[in-house]
């Protein structure tokens, strides 16, 4: 299948010296949720900006619905819908009038137009609250609104940049159903950048992680994980900095690393759950006291450690941020 | 027709914010209300200095403050662009394919019936007050016309300061450094003979004095269509250059993205 997205070595520096985007390639297949993930500052909406006509990338190239961003930037924008970081609507109009607006935008006029305006209010439960200054609406309902105008031109691709920032928890479970019913039932591309590894995780078929403005491995969330080379048996152990539980460990075959912190003890093995007996044998033996054992399948959380070379939640509190 | 017709829209997104709190209007109104009464009666004896001709001092100032007014008012436009740049409305106008003049024209246009409105209701104080409009009613649309042009050029200047600053600070500071000596650089208080040889010659370039001179010859006298013309025509024509500086900020601000 054709890629709805192709961008090819794209770099981008924000005066004085910020890079942004440091040779960022990616593919998305048409018909896909594709996620970008990566803590603030790697450059995800940057990445946005530059796929959107928003802005230009200082070199490389990228190609959106089959069209060139530089080349024919405007029939790009017919073809996208973009639901920013930040609220794209006006506080002081009204949902139905921020709508209508934004279907003139569009080249959408008159009853057409007020005929998708209901319809999409409608879809995104803002029906009662359409005639409603927005400025009175929820953060979630701001942000159904956010996508309802971001879709009403019907785009083949949607960008979502961050779409659940902000939302409680609820309202971004909610968020997370509107989401793969678009790809679902619309069949839409869409590129959703996010820093939640959860969200990556639950919404994306495939996912890049970025960092520094490049990607630093790219595939299926499942895919991912399993190259992390299987799973981690994490055991609680009576007492702490019991060496000897080390010392077994690493004598049995199944294990590859043993990393000991306090009486927490994880050790990584190809196939966790046939590996668990083993490890028992040998803590018995070596008279090791085990109070409980768990198997954790990998998170995203180690492959961003893996690929990114640091932890996810030192990357995310990274000092930064200046413009969004 | 579509550029038109999105400018339009944009234009009655102001309109309707506007018709929400019409209550605004007479906030607006107040700063040129008190210029109107203040400078009224502290230059009421301008009239009995020698060379000073004709008419009384309210005919004279009228024209003077319904163009400051238009100025103030319309040095505000660019106010609702920081806004818009702050809250990410103008990403998503910018990611749309709408016509890319359709932001500046369509809160020039506004801020230009703003002011169409706000000096109608200057004009009509000020008769009360005892103006007298030899104009009659032709040369007082034309006055509000004049106004209207000036603000027009005023409000893309302001587009442009705001796509360039994106701060609200720097606007207001742009605005009140500006207004005051546009006015008194002007004859727009002060008859041009009164005024120094200097302000004369700085008035000669100044686009509010070709405003208040050209609402004068409108309004204030039989009409003076000649006067009126040729200002008219240096208005207009810096309305153009202002509106071009507003695309040039537009195209700089999208870089900086
Ligand atoms: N308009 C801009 N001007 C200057 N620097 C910017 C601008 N936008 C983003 N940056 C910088 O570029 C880097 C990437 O930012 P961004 O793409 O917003 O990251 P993310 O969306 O992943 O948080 C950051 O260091 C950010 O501070
Ligand atoms: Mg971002």
């Amino acid at each position: 299948m054709e890629a709805a997205i192709e961008a090819q070595e794209l770099t981008k520096t924000y005066p004085p010296a910020v890079t942004a985007l440091d040779g960022l390639s990616l593919s998305v297949e048409a018909g896909t949720i594709f996620g970008l993930l990566g803590p603030n500052g790697a450059g995800k909406s940057t990445t946005v900006r530059v796929l959107s006509t928003l802005s230009r990338a200082d070199s490389g190239s990228a190609r959106v619905a089959g069209i060139d961003v530089v080349a024919d930037p405007v029939r790009v924008r017919h073809a996208i819908g973009v639901v920013g970081q930040k609220h794209g609507s006006d506080p002081e109009a009204t949902g139905r009038e921020n709508m209508v607006l934004q279907g003139e935008f569009y080249g959408i006029t008159g009853r057409d137009l007020s005929r998708r305006v209901a319809a999409s209010l409608e879809r995104f439960g803002l029906s009662d609250a359409a005639d409603r200054r927005v400025r009175t609406y929820s953060g979630g309902m701001q942000r159904r609104l956010d996508i309802a105008m971001g879709l009403l031109h019907r785009p083949q691709v949607l960008f979502l940049d961050e779409p659940t920032t902000g939302l409680d928890p609820e309202a971004r479970v909610e968020m997370w159903r509107e989401i793969e019913r678009l790809a679902g039932e619309e069949l839409m591309t869409i590129l959703l950048t996010t820093h939640y590894l959860e969200e990556a995780d639950r919404l994306a078929s495939k996912l890049a992680i970025i960092d520094r403005g490049h990607v630093v491995v790219e595939g299926a969330p499942s895919q991912l994980k399993s190259d992390l080379n299987g799973d981690t048996i994490q055991i609680e152990l009576a007492e702490a900095h019991d060496a000897g539980a080390r010392v077994a460990l690493e004598r049995v075959p199944e294990i590859d690393r043993v990393r000991l912190d306090g009486r927490t003890l994880r050790a990584r093995a190809h196939d966790g759950g046939a590996a668990i007996p083993a490890v028992l044998a040998a803590l018995e033996a070596h008279g090791v006291k085990a109070m409980s054992v768990t198997l954790a399948r990998p998170s995203l959380d180690e492959v961003y450690l893996r690929y990114a070379g640091r932890a996810f939640s030192q990357a995310q509190t990274e000092p930064e941020e200046v413009a969004a | 027709m579509t550029p038109l017709r999105q400018s339009w829209q944009v234009t009655m997104r102001g309109i309707r914010v506007f018709m929400r709190n019409p209550a605004y209007l007479a906030m607006t109104l107040t700063q040129p209300i008190i210029w109107l009464l203040l400078f009224g009666a502290l230059f009421k004896a301008v009239i009995r200095i020698p060379g000073f001709h004709g008419g009384s001092y309210i005919d004279f100032l009228t024209p003077g403050i319904v163009m400051m007014l238009a100025v103030s008012s319309a040095g505000w436009t660019g106010m609702g662009f920081i806004e818009d740049i702050h809250g990410g409305v103008m990403d998503r106008v910018l990611v749309s394919p709408v016509w890319r003049g359709a932001p500046n024209a369509g809160t020039v246009i506004y801020a230009a019936l703003m002011i169409v409105v706000q000096t109608a209701l200057i004009v009509l104080l000020a008769l009360a007050l005892g103006a007298h409009y030899a104009g009659g009613v032709g040369g007082v649309l034309l006055l509000i016309l004049v106004a209207a042009l000036l603000g027009a050029a005023f409000a893309s200047l302001s587009n442009g300061v705001a796509m360039l600053a994106r701060q609200r600070e720097a606007l207001i500071g742009a605005v009140t450094l500006v207004l005051l000596p546009l006015t008194f650089l002007s004859t727009a208080l002060m008859q041009e003979s009164l005024v120094p040889g200097w302000i004369r010659t700085v008035a000669k370039f100044n686009p509010v004095n070709w405003a208040v001179v050209a609402g004068r010859a409108a309004a204030m006298q039989k009409i003076d269509w000649g006067l009126v013309g040729s200002r008219i025509g240096l208005l207009v024509a810096l309305t153009l250059v202002c509106a071009m500086f507003a695309t040039r900020a537009f195209t700089k601000y999208q870089r900086s993205l």
